[in-house]
């Protein structure tokens, strides 16, 4: 395990000193303000066809959907969404799958190292499970499409690019981004032949190639439709958990969004996840520093507030991208 | 509650709520081990946790790769929450590590495991702050309902909250299913009263022990001195 790094004793004094006499962080800001989100949507290929073919990815990824580029500050997470059709688990014909692959390489921050999985690293993945598949944030049932042969399986891929505190947030807000902003492909049942209605020419051949190792008894119809006939869907998305990270330091400072610098000092923290419809969906304080009850009441109260504020920001970010993006039925 | 089970360590204490049973082991303040010697800490101790579960412990056979994400989590749960209260300023340049087997599973690991952890450093005469007593509360409509068995914690909401009873301090709270803000209020109060109902229990138990310990020393003074005489 990489020696955590340990920071001269007088720029902590410094920051506490800043913090307590004159309610200011060392990058300026309040104590409870956080960096400014920016959320940037793939840009979709000048031409469709052309363009996907060449990209030779499924329909909806050379369409640009389902990819997202996050940044809080300096730390920047990149999330991309895929869908495959695979037969259900067993015990549960009925639905969809949902993974979330992550990895932290070298170059995010200098304390991890590429092919070790750091503690920072479990925690940090786990989390993000529990604020999305544990909260129920995609409707699974909804994935299905026939009962115990073929389920659509969802994958959200996430990248850390850079981590300067507060990956975590960050990482959400990019996954729940990205899953707001996917749209799947149409599937036409008829008795028991499937046809997935492409968006693009480009995906049949990988698709007809996919579904054709994994069906058994299946017969599949004409893989060469169009989005001239149906338009992708997007996902069944039952509520937009996000992540709020506060820390504390020295005790009894509390400071919202801490950068990497401040975690560093921070004698404890505090992630909760919350909905906009006030629902506390995972609350993570696992030990740091103790807290009165009316205290933890009143994080959870600010972060209430906090998170209103990032819904806010999505909801511009996806209606901004709505407005440029294409996808029409020809 | 059962102290001192293990006979090489430092302090040790198995803990059992309902049919999970968890125990915790201590060595140290000790010289800090040859591959953790890296973390050293000039100005204090620090902790070092390590959580295993026993084969026959979990439930239909093992789930190695998920499982040892889950202890891992447990474990860095287990060492943030006694750090603030553990006097590492007392122990500088030493370890204190934490040993802390599942050994019967039945819901409620995370809060078996802290409780048999306050009693084994306890055992091991580690100066502390105050009690860490943990505990889960689960919510069935609106009734919320204490320390939940292994059926219940998979189907309802639940929470688990670490308190330091003396002031009531909250020090871990984990929630992993959606619930409203104002439901959560409630099952914290809950949470904090039981946890300081589990202090009197466990401190009744912590000074029998102490009692019978200093029994047994004046016993032996008293042996020794009616042979100098």
């Amino acid at each position: 395990m990489p020696r955590p790094t340990q920071t001269p004793a007088i720029n902590k004094a410094f920051a506490l000193d800043a913090l307590a006499n004159h309610q200011i962080r060392l990058d300026g800001r309040k104590p409870l303000d956080q960096r400014p989100w920016s959320i940037n949507f793939y840009a979709q290929p000048e031409d469709d066809d052309e363009a996907g073919e060449s990209a030779g990815d499924s329909g909806t990824a050379s369409a640009g959907l389902g990819k997202v580029d996050v940044r809080l500050g300096k730390t920047r997470v990149i999330a991309n969404i895929s869908a495959s059709i695979v037969k259900p688990r067993e015990d549960r014909p009925y639905e969809g799958l949902i993974y979330i692959t992550s990895e932290m390489s070298g170059m995010t921050n200098q304390s991890y190292i590429e092919g070790r999985t750091t503690e920072d690293e479990v925690l940090t993945t786990r989390l993000i499970e529990k604020a999305i598949r544990k909260s129920e944030a995609v409707d699974r049932e909804s994935l299905c499409i026939l009962a115990g042969e073929k389920v659509w399986a969802i994958r959200i891929t996430l990248h850390y690019l850079s981590d300067d505190g507060n990956l975590l947030d960050c990482a959400c807000m990019a996954a729940m981004a990205a899953l707001r902003h996917f749209k799947k492909e149409e599937v036409e049942v008829r008795g028991d032949e499937i046809t997935v209605v492409s968006t693009s020419s480009a995906m049949s051949d990988d698709y007809l190639a996919r579904i054709e190792f994994s069906s058994c008894s299946l017969r599949f119809g004409n893989l060469q439709h169009k989005a001239s006939e149906r338009a992708p869907m997007q996902l069944a998305i039952h509520h937009t958990p996000l992540c709020v990270t506060f820390a504390y330091l020295d005790d009894n400072n509390l400071i919202l969004d801490p950068s990497h610098y401040e975690s560093s000092i921070a004698t404890g923290c505090l992630t909760l996840t919350l909905n906009a419809q006030r629902e506390l969906c995972v609350l993570s304080k696992a030990g740091g520093t103790p807290l009165a009850k009316d205290e933890l009441m009143r994080v959870v109260r600010l972060a209430v507030e906090r998170v209103r504020d990032m819904t806010k920001a999505l909801e511009d970010a996806l209606k901004a991208d709505e407005k440029i993006r294409i996808i029409e039925v020809r | 509650m059962n102290f001192s089970p293990h006979a090489n360590a430092d302090g040790s204490a198995t803990m059992q709520q309902g049919l999970t049973t968890v125990s915790a082991t201590v060595f140290g303040p000790r010289e800090p081990r040859a591959q953790s010697r890296g973390m050293l800490l000039h100005d204090r101790a620090f902790l070092s946790v390590e959580v295993g579960e026993a084969a026959w412990a979990q439930q239909g056979g093992s789930k190695r790769s998920r499982g040892d994400k889950r202890l891992t989590e447990v474990a860095a749960a287990i060492r943030d929450t006694f750090e603030p209260v553990v006097m590492l300023q007392l122990y500088p340049r030493t370890e204190i590590s934490v040993y802390v087997q599942v050994l019967g599973s039945d819901g409620g690991i995370l809060s078996t495991a802290i409780n048999a952890t306050t009693l084994a450093l306890i055992d091991a005469g580690v100066a502390m702050a105050d009690y860490i007593t943990s505990l889960s509360i689960g919510l069935h409509l609106t009734q919320p309902l204490l320390d939940l068995s292994g059926p219940e914690e998979s189907d309802i909401p639940h929470l688990v909250v670490a308190c330091l009873p003396s002031t009531g301090k909250i020090s871990l709270a984990t929630l992993e299913t959606r619930i409203h803000v104002d439901r959560f209020e409630e099952m914290l109060d809950v949470g904090v009263e039981g946890c300081k109902v589990l202090h009197t229990e466990m401190q009744a138990e912590v000074r029998q022990r102490t009692t019978t310990i200093v029994e047994r020393m004046q016993m032996g003074q008293g042996s020794t001195a009616a042979v100098a005489a």
